[in-house]
């Protein structure tokens, strides 16, 4: 039994980190996938050709390799620079950083494609009912159009949401101490399967509370159907 | 007092023209209703009369004001095409005086009725809340929907959410109104209620373009008839003399088919 505790205690450690790496990351992925939505709606083709090589690169390649670009690469490639121009560059970046990086783009790539989705689908006669209002772009958007979105982006983004709870386990990776690690640590030192257990149980509570609270919201966002 | 002035516009989709050579002229007060066949271009003149369609010739004035066209000094103005030299900012300007009501009402949907109404007096010309809502009252009574204040559009008919609409647009305090088919979406017991609302607009002296399949509401409230076929207007007469006496043919079998 103490056994079962110290361990659920040291996971539950690792666990403090990949709260914060999830946090961070819904944070900064969320608005930015939503500025890359309205690029995408953008009447300019430079900004549509642009986010569109975004979203092209970022969902078609593994997250896990653009993880070890941004941990391993980048200092590489700025020590190349820095020997290039003969300016000392010389940085390392920290794992959580790199991991905050990484998935923030990724998931902004994602969520963009959800939000600009979101964005289409609303009926043509919601714009021009704000544009014989009177309404500008930014009135229109922010009061009318995406106040509507919101409901119909909630069942996809919870999807991201749910897949973000797991790929936070890719940080292992990059050896950040984790959910995972602490589990995995505790595996290899004790020759016991009881911490996967206890990780796998600690995973299905959190994607269990984000499934929970997107199906508040969504409640929230029907009262007008 | 010359509200609208549309001087021989031409509007083409693709290589589809849908308005050709059509001029039209509102004064202050009047009550314009445009009828004819199916595909004649009613909705399109409508919608260039507000800047939701851009020209491609011609020229429009609201209150003495460019929206489209060239101006005295044969400058271009938002024809499309053409240069741009007058702003998208001056033409709101100009278009927040013609209030407009669509055929499938439009209504916010994420907003209750009273939102709905207060939405743009608020967000666009920065009235207080409180302000805002006593005026949004006001026109809930006049429409006769003052115990549907804070349902959402869903929750009402056809005929309400079409009567909200009206409101919503005269919270703007437009000097113009534009109707497109306003009751074309009802059932018909729901038409008469709409129709009432738009007939006290018309005794108030409101300047209103009215599209329409109604025709007996058109004999009775208009100033004028104008009948569109093809993308012009072939008569602009009183309801009188279109509806006993038109001057064109087709306007004749088009009634026979309509009564
Ligand atoms: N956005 C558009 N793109 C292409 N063609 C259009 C567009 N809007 C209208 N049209 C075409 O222009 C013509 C005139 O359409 P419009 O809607 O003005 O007719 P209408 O007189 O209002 O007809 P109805 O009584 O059916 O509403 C039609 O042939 C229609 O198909
Ligand atoms: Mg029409």
């Amino acid at each position: 039994m103490d056994y079962i505790i110290n361990i659920t205690t040291a996971i539950l450690k690792g666990s403090v980190n990949t709260l914060q790496l999830y946090f961070v990351v819904v944070l900064f992925s969320v608005p930015l996938g939503a500025a890359i939505a309205l690029g995408k709606l953008s009447k300019s083709k430079w900004i549509q050709r642009a986010v569109g090589i975004y979203t092209w690169v970022f969902r078609g390649t593994p997250l896990l390799l653009q993880l070890f670009f941004v941990y391993y690469g980048v200092p590489i490639l700025l020590r190349n620079i820095g020997a290039a121009t003969g300016m000392p560059l010389s940085v390392s970046i920290k794992p959580f950083a790199a991991a905050v990086i990484t998935f923030s783009i990724n998931y902004a790539a994602y969520m963009a494609e959800i939000f600009r989705a979101g964005i289409e689908s609303i009926d043509k006669g919601q714009y021009e009912a704000a544009k014989v209002l009177g309404m500008n772009y930014w009135q229109t958007m922010t009061r009318i159009i995406i106040p509507q979105t919101i409901r119909r982006v909630l069942p996809p983004t919870c999807n991201e949401a749910i897949t973000l709870v797991k790929d936070t386990a890719l940080v292992a990776a990059i050896a950040m101490p984790d959910l995972l690690r602490a589990a995995k640590e505790a595996v290899t030192r004790d020759f016991t399967i009881t911490p996967f257990i206890i990780a796998a149980a600690v995973y299905l509570v959190f994607t269990s509370v984000v499934v929970v609270v997107f199906g508040k919201l969504e409640k929230k966002y029907s009262i007008y159907e | 007092m010359i509200m609208i002035k549309a001087e021989h516009i031409y509007k083409k989709f693709g290589t589809l023209e849908v308005l050709q050579d059509v001029s039209l002229e509102v004064h202050k007060g009047e009550v314009i209703s445009v009828i004819g066949p199916s595909g004649s271009g009613k909705s399109t003149l409508l919608r260039c009369l507000n800047h939701l369609e851009k020209i491609n010739k011609g020229s429009i004035q609201i209150e003495g004001s460019y929206i489209a066209g060239e101006d005295a000094h044969g400058k271009k103005l938002s024809i499309i095409k053409k240069e741009l030299s007058i702003t998208e900012k001056e033409i709101r300007l100009t278009c927040k005086k013609i209030g407009m009501v669509f055929q499938n009402f439009h209504l916010f949907p994420h907003k209750t009725v009273l939102q709905n109404i207060i939405e743009a007096p608020m967000t666009v010309n920065k009235m207080s809340k409180a302000e805002a809502i006593k005026e949004a009252e006001l026109l809930l009574q006049k429409v006769g929907l003052l115990d549907k204040r804070d349902v959402y559009p869903s929750q009402i008919s056809g005929g309400q959410k079409q009567r909200v609409a009206i409101a919503r647009a005269l919270a703007m305090n437009p000097d113009i109104m534009l109707f497109d088919e306003p009751t074309s979406a009802l059932d018909p017991e729901l038409v008469g209620e709409v129709l009432t609302v738009i007939k006290e607009l018309a005794k108030d002296h409101m300047t209103m373009v009215v599209v329409t399949h109604e025709m007996a509401f058109a004999r009775e409230v208009s100033d004028r008839v104008v009948f569109m076929d093809q993308g012009q207007i072939i008569e602009d007469a009183s309801p009188q003399k279109l509806f006993t006496d038109p001057d064109h043919p087709r306007i004749k079998t088009f009634l026979e088919k309509m009564i």
